[in-house]
């Protein structure tokens, strides 16, 4: 189709009209996920709008993942609730240790190429890296998707980000996100939507994509998508069941800006306290204490970024005194890999506490909480003040090999430089 | 949308959903009543003392980044709040404010200061305080049907689906 982006195309399909940037559209849903932070008002919703039957349950499935385990006797009670009505309207529910939503969504199949995926949690906009529209919805709109199955949506213009060659050693995806959000700003792509393109994507593993998918939304992004490629293909293969047919841009596609990143340029990053876009290079805040690391999220809670992790603390050996080391793999699956291969009985001999898969410390609804004054490193995706539970603590946010290299020194240092 | 008018309460650039209400207290509960007394609280903590019924919200850009939760604009409307007015908001935040039947205004909210006197009319915004007036941007349709409604699920409670844009 010539002249739309990813974005358009997937939107007119799945709205049966020619959809262009600007438009309000009304489309089916495929997918949508929804978790323990969102589908209890959903439910109030649902009810209160007279639903009585989920449209299409095959469609829907619940995530416990924001209190898991649950620290209280009320969020325990919002997952009964889930459990209950789950089992009676025959939607898919995964439960406490499972993991977090979104990255079972992306290990499940439940996001696949030119699908419309929505999650009922902003950080949905991460499934974009599977070629799919994906982005974050409220609990009102889940609620209508659970009634009727289909969303209003204001077609977003596109801002195409043309990647070009390889990251340097010691640079990383997150960097690259990093850098994305110096360049637009907290709120550079509003309403818009970010297409990833250009040769720079043959080096990018889909966990990388991932991880530029994931953070899309700090910059405002309503969705953040890639091409289909052998990576992909590769990723999909074994996990959907869903038959699908890839979605490319047409050659005359029109976008609203255009972004070039050299990824050899770059350089480690990171994001101080309490902006995503206030970032900075690892040798500009080299130094600044740390006292707790914490690795996991939807966006560096895979087993790649553990080894990545892992590779860093083993040349440093291991963690300073005093440092506080947080490990909380992204899915249980995830969990086992790490426990297969090795690596969780190297975390735990270097003293790390192991949390539960699923969102942990990321929000403060559970897991650990840093104290007053302390300063964090996190491979997350946020850092605004008290995001981890204590306003007055300090997150800031890089890779996970940088967060390693942190761990070492009991300060914020360069990853390549790390040795015992 | 009926007219309206009311005080202004103004707040600054990128106030996340968790400036306006915490995720930790709405772990103690999902219930606008409850929640609208820590509404700003960690940013403006003598706020929710002082909100009063037909307030309106003014701010800068990038209104109610952050985090989806949609407590953050039910706990505003608990406060009896009805419409935000802000330079640009976070797409999820304009969402939620749509299907609850909060208007959000998007205008050049900078000549605005704490206390103006407003009044609304559909996306115009007419500052009594300083005889200004501010062309916010109209509501798509269906966006208009849902927010005059009062949201969602007064919508629904006529419908069993969304009506086809035309
Ligand atoms: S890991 Fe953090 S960012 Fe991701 S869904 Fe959970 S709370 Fe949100």
């Amino acid at each position: 189709m010539a002249g739309k982006t990813i974005t358009e195309q997937i939107l007119s399909g799945k709205s049966g009209r020619n959809a262009k940037a600007g438009d309000v559209v009304v489309c089916t849903v495929d997918s949508a996920m929804g978790t323990d932070g969102s589908v209890p008002m959903a439910l109030d919703y649902f009810q209160a709008m007279g639903g009585t039957r989920v449209s299409d349950p095959s469609r829907l499935v619940f995530a416990l993942d924001h209190y898991a385990p649950p620290p209280t006797r009320a969020t325990a009670l919002l997952h009964q609730r889930m459990r209950d009505f789950a089992r009676d309207q025959g939607v898919a529910l995964w439960d406490t240790g499972e993991g977090i939503g979104h990255q079972l969504m992306v290990e499940s199949g439940r996001a696949w190429p030119g699908a419309l995926v929505v999650g009922a949690d902003s950080h949905a906009v991460t499934y974009g890296a599977l070629n799919c529209f994906a982005t974050g919805i409220g609990s009102s709109d889940l609620a209508a998707i659970m009634k009727c199955g289909r969303i209003w949506l204001r077609v977003p213009e596109s801002i195409r980000v043309e990647l070009t060659g390889v990251l340097p050693n010691g640079v990383y995806a997150k960097d690259i996100a990093l850098a994305l959000a110096r360049e637009l700003g907290a709120d550079g792509a509003a309403y818009q939507a970010i297409e990833f393109t250009g040769s720079g994507l043959d080096s990018l593993e889909l966990e990388d994509r991932l991880v530029l998918s994931n953070l899309s939304v700090e910059m405002g992004a309503k969705n953040g998508v890639f091409p289909f490629d052998a990576r992909t293909a590769g990723w999909l293969r074994g996990r959907t069941r869903n038959s699908y047919s890839p979605v490319s841009s047409g050659a005359d596609a029109r976008y609203a800006r255009h972004v070039h990143i050299a990824l050899d340029s770059l350089v480690p990053l990171v994001a101080l306290p309490h902006r995503v876009d206030r970032v900075t290079t690892l040798e500009d805040a080299a130094a600044t204490p740390v006292h707790m690391v914490y690795l996991g999220t939807c966006t560096g809670g895979r087993v790649r970024d553990f080894h990545q992790a892992l590779a860093v603390l083993h040349a440093g050996g291991g963690p300073a005194p005093g440092v506080q080391l947080v490990v909380t793999p992204a899915s249980r699956t995830e969990l086992e890999t790490l426990a297969r291969d090795g690596s969780l009985a190297e975390f735990i001999a270097m003293g790390a506490v192991i949390g539960t898969p699923g969102c942990g410390s990321c929000c403060g609804t559970c897991g650990t909480i840093p104290g007053d004054g302390v300063n964090v490193i996190s491979t997350a995706n946020r850092n605004f003040k008290g995001r981890m539970g204590n306003s007055h603590a300090a997150i800031y946010l890089a890779s996970p090999a940088a967060c390693a290299a942190a761990a070492v020194r009991g300060a914020i240092a360069d990853p390549r430089e790390v040795t015992p | 949308m009926s007219p309206m008018a009311g005080r202004a309460r103004v707040f600054g650039d990128d106030i996340n959903t968790d400036y306006i209400v915490t995720s930790r207290r709405k772990r103690e509960s999902l219930d606008p009543e409850y929640l609208r007394h820590y509404l700003f609280e960690e940013i403006d903590p003598a706020f929710a003392a002082t909100v009063a019924p037909g307030d309106l919200l003014v701010a800068g850009a990038n209104f109610g980044c952050g985090s989806a939760m949609e407590v953050a604009v039910t706990a505003v409307l608990g406060a009896g709040i009805h419409a935000v007015l802000a330079r640009s908001f976070s797409r999820t935040y304009y969402r939620n404010a749509v299907n609850n039947g909060l208007l959000p205004v998007v205008c050049d909210t900078s000549a605005i200061a704490e206390g103006h006197r407003l009044r609304l009319d559909g996306a115009l915004v007419y500052n009594e305080t300083t005889g200004e007036s501010l062309p916010g941007e109209p509501l798509p349709a269906i966006m208009l049907a849902i927010v005059s409604a009062g949201g969602l699920v007064p919508y629904f409670r006529t419908r069993t689906d969304f009506d086809s844009v035309s």
